[in-house]
């Protein structure tokens, strides 16, 4: 199994996460969307582990999903926390801090 | 490589449809088909442990409390297209795409070498494996890592906390505010009307209706009216005619 088509497929993953986070003006799949390129660099890190015989990198995609499920956690409490005081879910309306 | 073939085109094709889907719940999905590819192609590069680990926690915690959250934060978390910097969707697709062209490519031209496999690593199976590196090596970021959960989840609960800023209203409170909403405005003492026509529909998207034939607006919950799913009063008056208008007189039939 060659390691290329992984690679070209996790950074064609993360590039549309990318993408998403950048356009999207909806703070719930703006999130969704870095969750999106954590995963893409997880394929990364599973197929070099593969590619170099050890499991180095697995423990990294492992601490990877470690940290993702803790960010989580605190970045929808965030986003719960902006909806309860301003009533809306976009990114484009907590901007009291521009004026 | 069959799998990579058959959940590659699977994957980028969901990934697209989060980025056009109008609504957090659809993303939400089609997010999970992503994760749950990714956790086969994990099972297809020698790695068991990870693949169980993909499911239960993204599949299973984190998409569940995406979720969660949408269901909180509603129906209303609707997309805006209306840009608040001009130019700025166009600009961000344009950098993104040359972003994505210029890594796949240089990706494509690099050369990762033999490829040596996990099959000597994974010897003793891949969880003892995974767990000698985990417990020896990086046992310092292992117990880091349970700081770390501990701090998120403490925050979590900060974050979500609210005091209460008003007292709690008991039942006696209400019952005065209705006798009281009735002395001065008139408002009806008794509960709501229920939905629905019963001959035909008990549904709560039928509007109860009146003797003079129009609908009951507190007959039907004010979410399902601001959805506009509820069924409009000359829909069931339709169908009420239909039925009171047969060819054979009544009493017969059946």
């Amino acid at each position: 199994m060659d390691t290329t088509p992984f690679i070209v497929l996790s950074a064609i993953l993360f590039t549309i996460g990318g993408i998403g986070v950048l356009t999207r003006r909806n703070a719930i799949v703006v999130f969704m969307c870095v969750e999106l390129m954590l995963n893409a660099s997880n394929l990364a890190l599973i197929t070099f582990s593969r590619a170099n015989g050890n499991l180095e990198g697995q423990i990294a995609a492992f601490f990877v999903m470690v940290v993702a499920a803790a960010e989580v956690v605190v970045g929808l409490a965030i986003i719960m926390t902006i909806f309860r005081t301003r009533r809306s879910a976009s990114v484009d309306d907590a901007s009291l801090l521009k004026y | 490589m069959v799998a990579f073939w058959i959940l590659a085109p699977l994957m980028v094709a969901s990934a697209l449809g989060m980025l056009f889907a109008r609504k957090a719940v659809h993303a939400a999905l089609l997010l999970a088909v992503v994760m749950i590819s990714l956790a086969v192609l994990y099972l297809v590069q020698d790695a068991p442990f990870l693949f169980a680990i993909q499911i239960i926690v993204y599949t299973g915690a984190i998409l569940m409390l995406f979720l969660f959250v949408v269901m909180l934060v509603g129906v209303d978390a609707s997309d805006s297209v209306v840009e608040t910097i001009r130019g700025h969707r166009v600009f961000s697709i344009l950098v993104g795409l040359a972003f994505g062209l210029t890594l796949v490519l240089g990706v494509a031209q690099v050369s990762f070498g033999t490829v040596i496999g996990l099959d000597d690593a994974n010897s003793q199976g891949n969880v003892p494996a995974i767990a000698e590196i985990l417990f020896t090596k990086y046992v310092f970021a292992f117990e880091v890592t349970s700081a770390l959960l501990i701090t998120a989840a403490l925050g979590a609960m900060v974050l979500a906390h609210r005091e209460r800023l008003t007292p709690k209203v008991t039942q006696a409170a209400l019952a005065a505010q209705r006798m009281k909403d009735y002395a001065e405005k008139g408002t009806h003492l008794g509960p709501l009307p229920p939905p629905g026509v019963f001959a035909r529909h008990n549904s709560v998207d039928t509007p109860a209706l009146l003797p003079d034939g129009t609908a009951a607006e507190a007959s039907i919950s004010r979410v399902l009216a601001a959805r506009g799913t509820v069924k409009s009063v000359p829909e069931i008056a339709a169908e009420v005619d239909e039925l009171d208008t047969p060819d054979t007189p009544r009493g017969e039939g059946n």
